[in-house]
């Protein structure tokens, strides 16, 4: 194995060890290290990246983690075309947030433990794509999730951080948990946990069925189904997405790199390493599309209405990894793949868009008190602009060729549920531009709404922050040029590179009913645009008029359809109930205490007795002395 | 030619006499000269059946025991001593400090 190869996760790594334990004697110049081998591994990752071009594919162990019995699991690495791609996405991202929160963390507390977290993340992530066992991406996968939770709850002496990095940590064991019986199931059918060896023999799960309470169920199925568990929590889907826009407590670099670009799609990651499993089972690809397209509508009818920027870019995410999760389920998971390699781009750039805004309005986020930025900060404005035509779809932007893929591929499929998809896919796409544009409008155009004192001091963020906003504007408008299909005169290197590993569904359509899809969804997302215009530029008083008109249905979506309140009734106000009566009480306070207190108090009653024995009394030793004496002949003689 | 149960009644008596002093009285010094009549009770024991078993194992024995008396007379006199000089009494009953 090159050794450039092993330098990608472990440059971060060392980082990581080195910046936490320096990086405050470092102070202010902490960022060096982080940044630097961040993009050595960068650079790496291209080379790797090159290397897999030419044909080269690597699936090497090189240590024995853990030999138990049947159990033998390695730490090894995995580079194919599925891997190529995702290093590039986590590096280059990576590298960019590093350089950017160089400007937006400055002066912060604890400056030196961000960035080391952040290499921390890095090589979570690094090593959760790199792997070539189940195991390591479990590890990776939990990994992530911990520097997740360590930078949600950066700011950890405010409440509102705190509680959401705990949220988002709770919330995804509950994906953990299915993901974690998945794991056991492949192993004990497969009695191996390496990629190569279960992939390899997949078919044998057909026909093969478990036994549930009785009941026969396809095997394959429930596999599918408990490793999608997973990716439901990791990539924030209903029912488990509620964690994702509290996670936007984080420090917003934090939102761009893990909650948009990176860490959330390591669910569709998994999903389309799994495909061998996966393309067992109609019914959980029938289930992940739907459930793709249902999420897509909720999180982009919640978006149209939420005041907060962040709130808007979060919901904006979850309903864009839906679109990767029907890409996944309709078996085109280079769509799926695709469409998570451009979303980065743009998402992320929204996001740090976002963080820039933030910073010029010194930590206002609410949309109701900005307007008119475009004049004070023009280069966000104009990369902000690019990267919400990309996500709007609009032709030869990123997002335009990976969200038609989708769509394509969705309407194409055999699948029962995939005509539904396209349909609410299609529908999206025109709510996904409305409420970009919404949020653009009402930051960039119009009259400051904002105090006096914040106009006075708005201005465009240096250029530590300007620099990797342009770099990844480049990337979204350039990075769905790899895969322009063949109707637009290109010929799809995208799902071409990725065959090998992902395959690619045969084609049932016509290049007629093809450039129909194309032309309806640019249609759909300029609709969304020239309504955002028409709304909050034309006719600025109009949404108010709508919402008082649709009060009910305003309040439903502002309060994201009470989703948090009902797990709050009826899931965490039950478990704090039963944990203070019946854990706390019973278990803890009887049963351990019970134990833990009892124990040492009946040894200090016994030794209470005991220590009158010895009462300086000479001739009480001596009677006891002459009484055992007696005992011991009488015992003697008795022949006790 | 005295019988061995006569010796060995002697001895009895001593060693009774022995501990009767010993449990009874308070004074260090009497209690320390009790043991040394319950030991020479033993050793006249064990002297007698010596004799009478023809082994010398007994009488061996009993220069081990003269042995380690002396050594335990001299010990004990000397806390003895210690103990008068501190407390100017040797009564056993005031000296209960030690206790748990």
């Amino acid at each position: 194995m090159p050794a450039s190869l092993l330098a990608i996760p472990l440059l971060p790594l060392v980082s990581f060890a080195l910046t936490l334990l320096l990086g405050k004697r470092w102070g202010t110049r902490a960022h060096w290290l982080p940044i630097i081998t961040v993009l050595l591994s960068f650079f790496c990752a291209v080379a790797a990246f090159f290397r897999v071009r030419s044909g080269i594919i690597i699936n090497e162990d090189i240590y024995t983690w853990i030999h138990s019995g049947d159990l033998k699991v390695s730490v090894g690495f995995l580079v194919d075309q599925l891997t190529a791609v995702m290093l590039i996405v986590v590096t280059s991202i990576s590298s960019l947030v590093h350089i950017y929160s160089v400007g937006y963390m400055k002066g912060e507390e604890g400056y030196y433990r961000f960035f080391a977290y952040l290499s921390l993340f890095t090589f979570s992530m690094l090593m959760l794509v790199l792997g070539n066992n189940f195991l390591q991406l479990f590890f990776g996968w939990e990994a992530v999730g911990l520097s997740s939770y360590l930078l949600i709850g950066f700011y950890y002496n405010k409440q509102s951080a705190a509680d959401a990095g705990k949220k988002a940590f709770i919330v995804n064991r509950f994906g953990d948990f299915g993901f974690l019986i998945g794991l056991f199931l492949i192993f004990t059918h497969f009695g191996s946990l390496h990629y190569q060896d279960v992939f390899s023999q997949a078919d044998s799960l057909a026909g093969q069925t478990l036994s549930f309470f009785g009941n026969p169920i396809n095997l394959a199925t429930v596999i599918a189904l408990l490793l999608f568990c997973g990716a439901i929590g990791k990539s924030a889907q209903i029912p488990l997405h509620v964690w994702l826009p509290d996670a936007m407590e984080g420090p917003t670099p934090v939102s761009a790199l893990i909650h948009a670009a990176t860490m959330v799609t390591a669910g569709v990651f998994l999903v389309a390493r799994c495909n061998p499993i996966f393309a067992l089972s109609s019914f959980a690809l029938n289930l992940i599309t739907v459930l793709g397209a249902v999420t897509a509508l909720f999180a982009a009818t919640i978006a149209l209405v939420q005041t907060d920027i962040k709130r808007v870019v979060a919901y904006s995410t979850v309903s864009q990894l839906a679109y990767m999760f029907i890409g996944c389920g309709v078996g085109a998971y280079s769509a799926g793949i695709f469409h998570l390699f451009t979303h980065a781009y743009f998402k992320a750039l929204l996001f740090l868009g976002c963080g820039s805004i933030i910073l010029g309005m010194h930590h206002e986020q609410d949309l109701r008190f900005m307007g008119g930025l475009k004049k004070r900060m023009p280069i966000t404005y104009w990369t902000f602009l690019l990267a919400s035509l990309s996500i709007a779809g609009m032709p030869g932007l990123a997002g335009f060729f990976s969200k038609d893929e989708i769509l394509l591929m969705a309407f194409n499929t055999e699948l029962s549920a995939g005509k539904f998809a396209w349909a609410i896919g299609t529908l999206v796409a025109f709510m996904t531009a409305f409420y970009s544009f919404r949020l653009f409008f009402l930051v960039f155009h119009g009259e400051f709404r904002g105090s006096e004192k914040q106009w006075h001091h708005l201005q465009e963020s240096p250029a530590v922050v300007t620099l990797p906003l342009i770099l990844l504007a480049m990337g979204a408008v350039g990075a769905g040029w790899f895969g322009i299909p063949a109707i637009l005169g290109g010929s799809n290197h995208w799902a071409h590179f990725l065959e090998p590993v992902l395959g690619h569904p045969e084609m049932h359509i016509s290049s007629l009913a093809e450039a129909l899809l194309v032309i309806s969804s640019v249609v759909a997302g300029a609709c969304g645009i020239g309504l955002a215009y028409y709304m909050y530029r034309l006719h600025p008083h109009l949404p108010e008029t709508i919402a008082q008109r649709l009060q009910p249905v305003y309040r439903v979506l502002l309060n994201k359809y009470y989703v948090d309140e009902l797990y709050n009734a009826v899931i965490t106000k039950q478990t704090l109930a039963f944990s203070r009566g019946v854990i706390l009480r019973i278990v803890d306070l009887l049963c351990i205490e019970g134990v833990v207190n009892g124990v040492p108090r009946a040894i200090g009653l016994f030794s209470e007795r005991l220590r009158r024995l010895q009462d300086g009394q000479v001739s009480h030793y001596l009677a006891w002395m002459g009484g055992g004496a007696v005992v011991l002949v009488v015992a003697l003689l008795f022949g006790l | 030619m005295i019988p061995l149960s006569w010796y060995m009644a002697l001895a009895v008596m001593l060693f009774c006499v022995g501990v009767c002093g010993f449990l009874t009285r308070r004074n260090v010094i009497i209690m320390l000269l009790s043991l040394e009549l319950m030991l020479n009770g033993v050793n006249l024991n064990l002297v007698a059946l010596s004799y009478y078993l023809d082994s010398v194992r007994g009488q061996i024995f009993t220069f081990f025991i003269i042995t380690v008396a002396a050594a335990e007379a001299a010990i004990g006199l000397g806390i003895a001593v210690t103990l008068y000089r501190s407390r100017r009494s040797v009564h056993v009953d005031t000296i209960n400090q030690l206790k748990g």
